[in-house]
């Protein structure tokens, strides 16, 4: 067992060192670059965090859907192409609400300021 | 740089003695954008210089060339489109690779200063309208005088997206749905085929306090259906936050048809739809693409890093045109 502190507990530490002490004095195209690292960090910090309550939720809706059991990258290999083939369409029940949830969850990491996601947050409360 | 310029510039310009305040705009290896000031005693000239340097004359499968380029730009200004002069277009005997030199137009590109920056409020709401009746110009340049361009087509397009994102082998479930919808609506070929832009979007339009001043990189331009156009401008990426006005984030497809109809064309929406979510999709698959490019370097940034990471982004918009929840 590794010790403490935990990586995200690491990762947040830099990223507000970064965000805080770095910004004010880095200037022109550096600048640009240390928002974006920043932002990948903070991005880190959230998969960290959503990413195994997701996976899991989806692992286990897809198996539902697909009537499989396997590792999530098998299944979603396995609804990829029976999407493909035209074997599951948006009629197929259960596909839309699975597409929109593994999305929604998707954008909670990589972006949630996405206008649309925001969006669709607002409406559907979640 | 200035001086290799300078000579490059003495030939062609009459009076010029030099050039001064050459800067670097963008560039990889294989392609150049320069910004400079050609001086004359009758007043300098604001000048571009895109080019390919000394070795490197091929250009990627889909681009125009940047000859066919130089043709496209001057064809627009010479019909009165918003478009930048060429002033010159690079001769062996220039020593200085292929490309050609046009005239600087000043303004903004950046999308998110259009968007919010006072000094283009009374440009956003012309925009949508202008851009339209520019697209129909643009669409109805003569075929005649035209350069060799690739010709599109739908479905070529479908299968080439496909290709692509089949060679990433990371299963999207949303990505095989939207491609399935374009196989389903195939529009088959348009009435009439035109010159298509090819990349009509922010970033490449420069805008001044009063609206369009220039349409800018015809690297992508081809033959093919002229809504592409008109699609690849509505796709939510290029709204940059403003989803609820789809035409770049300042105006309405209605605005835009109204436009286009002013510049004597009339737009199809099925069809402009059906292109909106190919770029849509197209945009997500690029996404994709830079996240191979940062794994198998050698452009090993963090920016492509994360554009990988902004694909989700096209993810949802599919569904949002695709699967409506209705809200």
């Amino acid at each position: 067992m590794q010790d403490e502190p935990t990586p995200t507990e690491l990762i947040k530490a830099v990223a507000d060192f970064l965000r805080n002490e770095i910004t004010p004095v880095i200037k022109g195209h550096n600048a640009f670059k240390l928002r974006v690292g920043i932002n990948a960090l903070d991005l880190v910090t959230r998969q960290l965090a959503l990413a195994p309550d997701g996976d899991a939720a989806e692992a286990t809706r897809l198996s539902q859907l697909l009537g499989l059991q396997g590792p999530l990258g098998e299944l979603n290999r396995a609804l990829a192409d029976r999407i493909a083939k035209g074997e599951m369409d948006l009629q197929t029940p259960g596909l839309s609400d699975h597409l929109w949830q593994t999305t929604m969850d998707k954008l909670a990491v990589d972006q949630p300021n996405y206008a649309s996601y925001k969006r669709e947050l607002e409406s559907k409360g979640g | 740089m200035e001086q290799e310029l300078g000579r490059c510039v003495a030939s062609w310009c009459p009076g010029a003695t030099g050039v001064v305040g050459a800067a670097k705009l963008s560039g990889g290896a294989s392609q150049e954008t320069w910004s400079f000031d050609i001086v004359r005693p009758g007043g300098n000239i604001g000048a571009i210089l895109r080019r390919a340097p000394p070795g490197y004359g091929a250009s990627p499968s889909r681009a125009a060339g940047l000859d066919a380029e130089a043709t496209l730009m001057q064809l627009a200004h010479d019909a009165g489109l918003p478009s930048p002069r060429v002033m010159h277009v690079l001769t062996p005997q220039d020593e200085f690779g292929t490309g050609f030199i046009m005239q600087r137009i000043e303004g903004e590109t950046i999308a998110r200063k259009i968007l919010r920056d006072a000094q283009f409020a009374k440009a956003r709401p012309v925009l949508a309208r202008q851009l339209g009746k520019v697209a129909a110009g643009i669409h109805g340049l003569p075929a005649s005088k035209l350069p060799k361009l690739r010709q599109m087509t739908a479905t070529r397009e479908i299968a080439d997206l496909e290709r692509e994102y089949r060679s990433f082998d990371w299963p999207r479930p949303v990505f095989e749905l939207a491609l399935r919808w374009l196989g389903d609506h195939d529009p088959g070929p348009p009435q009439e085929v035109t010159l298509v832009h090819g990349d009509f979007r922010h970033g490449n339009l420069i805008i001044g306090p009063e609206g369009l001043r220039a349409v800018l990189d015809w690297e992508l331009a081809h033959l093919g259906d002229p809504m592409e156009d008109l699609g690849w401008i509505c796709v939510n990426s290029w709204r940059f936050g403003e989803i609820d006005k789809p035409v770049g984030g300042f105006g309405s497809r209605e605005e835009l048809f109204a436009g286009y109809e002013q510049g004597g064309r009339r737009a199809d929406p099925d069809r402009v739809k059906f292109w909106e979510v190919m770029g849509t999709l197209r945009w997500g698959v690029m996404c994709c693409g830079m996240m191979q490019r940062f794994r198998a370097g050698p452009d090993h940034s963090m920016e492509r890093a994360m554009i990988g990471r902004r694909s989700s982004e096209t993810e949802i918009d599919l569904l949002r045109l695709l699967a409506p929840r209705g809200n």
